[in-house]
């Protein structure tokens, strides 16, 4: 059986999954990229995670640039941007987050200048929400190792 | 040249997969859940990439033609929206080509537009996937495959990979009739597989494969059919 530590833990962080799948901020795509992780692949949902902190974050920063800080509105280009937003928040479970983008787009393609600013101020909300709730999860997983793997020592890997 | 496994003593070789999409995170699902599902991957940001890959690209001139070897695979599965060159646009270079036109090519797509998945699939896609693809999308993949020797899996009893070139006829036949939302118009070819190591098509290699018995399932995950079912999982 787990130590006690980790499983207050492991409690935890099922709490918080069952809040994030409940405000529909993750969907079973999230999960999936569990089953994709093994011992030959030990840490794909963190890497698969960061890769997309890292390309979302790019994606945002030019959304934000083409629709603020130019003056001529290429809808077209923040289309563009938001595809590629889509693709991956949805490949990695990020239901509401994909859902806003898909808002976003609707509205570049009326060239709604302030449609698509609104849409930019919730997606860049919503992203920080998703970031922070992820960053949370990864750290009670990390601390849940850790107390299993001190309760007991020669066990390898309690996965 | 196919890494050749064994297991189960039977010795089977895996299947090679061109993975195409622009996204740094897609590829790297699409690789993971291709690596999973036991094939042999190669991932690619862009068309040009792949038709480069393959030796299809324009750039080349007559000369390198003539000692370039492209890359052999069993299937590309392409993103739709990719900038510069589409994955529509990869899916016509390549049926356009009688090298490649063989290969299957399966189609990505984050939106559900059916007009898009019809041109698609009139243009000679396999399949068309709305993403996020799941392992049972790649699971259903490894059917349009052709390996050399059959995959036998007692436990799972529903996707055995094909026999070899000749084998895919009669695996094409069995899957066109169950498939019934299969549109795809190519016809059936004798010509041989395009896998280097396959030396041989047996013709008769392809004993009943398992897949009367997953039927009814590969129909529910029929593309179309999926789409028509509103998300409903």
């Amino acid at each position: 059986m787990l130590g006690l530590g980790s499983d207050l833990l492991w409690a935890d962080m099922n709490r918080l999954l069952r809040l994030l799948f409940h405000e529909g901020v993750l969907d079973e795509h999230f999960l999936q990229l569990h089953h994709l992780q093994d011992e030959s692949s030990p840490n794909f949902v963190s890497e698969v995670i960061n890769m997309y902190f890292h390309e979302s974050e790019k994606l945002l920063n030019n959304l934000r640039s083409l629709l603020i800080h130019t003056h001529t509105h290429d809808y077209n280009k923040m289309g563009i941007h938001l595809n590629q937003l889509i693709g991956s928040s949805s490949s990695i479970g990020a239901k509401r987050l994909t859902t806003l983008c898909l808002a976003f787009r609707a509205a570049t393609h009326h060239s709604n200048r302030p449609g698509c600013l609104r849409a930019l101020e919730m997606l860049e909300h919503e992203y920080c929400y998703l970031k922070n709730k992820l960053h949370e999860l990864f750290h009670i997983e990390q601390q849940r190792a850790l107390a299993a793997a001190a309760r007991y020592p020669l066990h390898n890997n309690n996965q | 040249m196919n890494q050749v496994m064994e297991r189960d003593g039977i010795i089977s070789e895996e299947v090679h997969v061109l993975a195409v999409d622009d996204s740094l995170v897609d590829r790297k699902v699409i690789e993971r859940l291709l690596k999973i599902s036991s094939c042999k991957v190669t991932v690619v940001d862009s068309g040009i990439s792949a038709l480069q890959l393959l030796g299809l690209d324009e750039q080349r001139t007559t000369s390198e033609s003539d000692d370039f070897v492209g890359l052999k695979v069993d299937l590309i599965i392409t993103d739709y929206c990719m900038p510069g060159m589409t994955g529509y646009d990869l899916l016509k270079k390549i049926k356009g080509s009688s090298t490649f036109r063989e290969i299957p090519v399966v189609i990505m797509s984050s939106e559900n537009i059916l007009p898009r998945i019809d041109r698609c699939l009139e243009e000679g896609a396999k399949d068309f996937i709305v993403k996020p693809v799941k392992l049972s999308d790649v699971k259903r993949l490894k059917n349009y495959m052709s390996t050399t020797t059959r995959e036998v899996s007692a436990a799972a009893g529903g996707f055995g990979g094909g026999g070899g070139g000749g084998g895919g006829i009669n695996k094409r036949k069995l899957s066109d009739t169950i498939n019934s939302d299969d549109m795809s118009s190519s016809p059936p070819s004798i010509s041989s597989s395009i896998t280097p190591s396959s030396s041989s098509s047996p013709s008769d290699s392809s004993s009943p494969s398992p897949s009367p018995l997953s039927s009814p399932i590969r129909a529910l995950d029929s593309p179309i059919r999926r789409l028509k079912m509103s998300g409903a999982d």
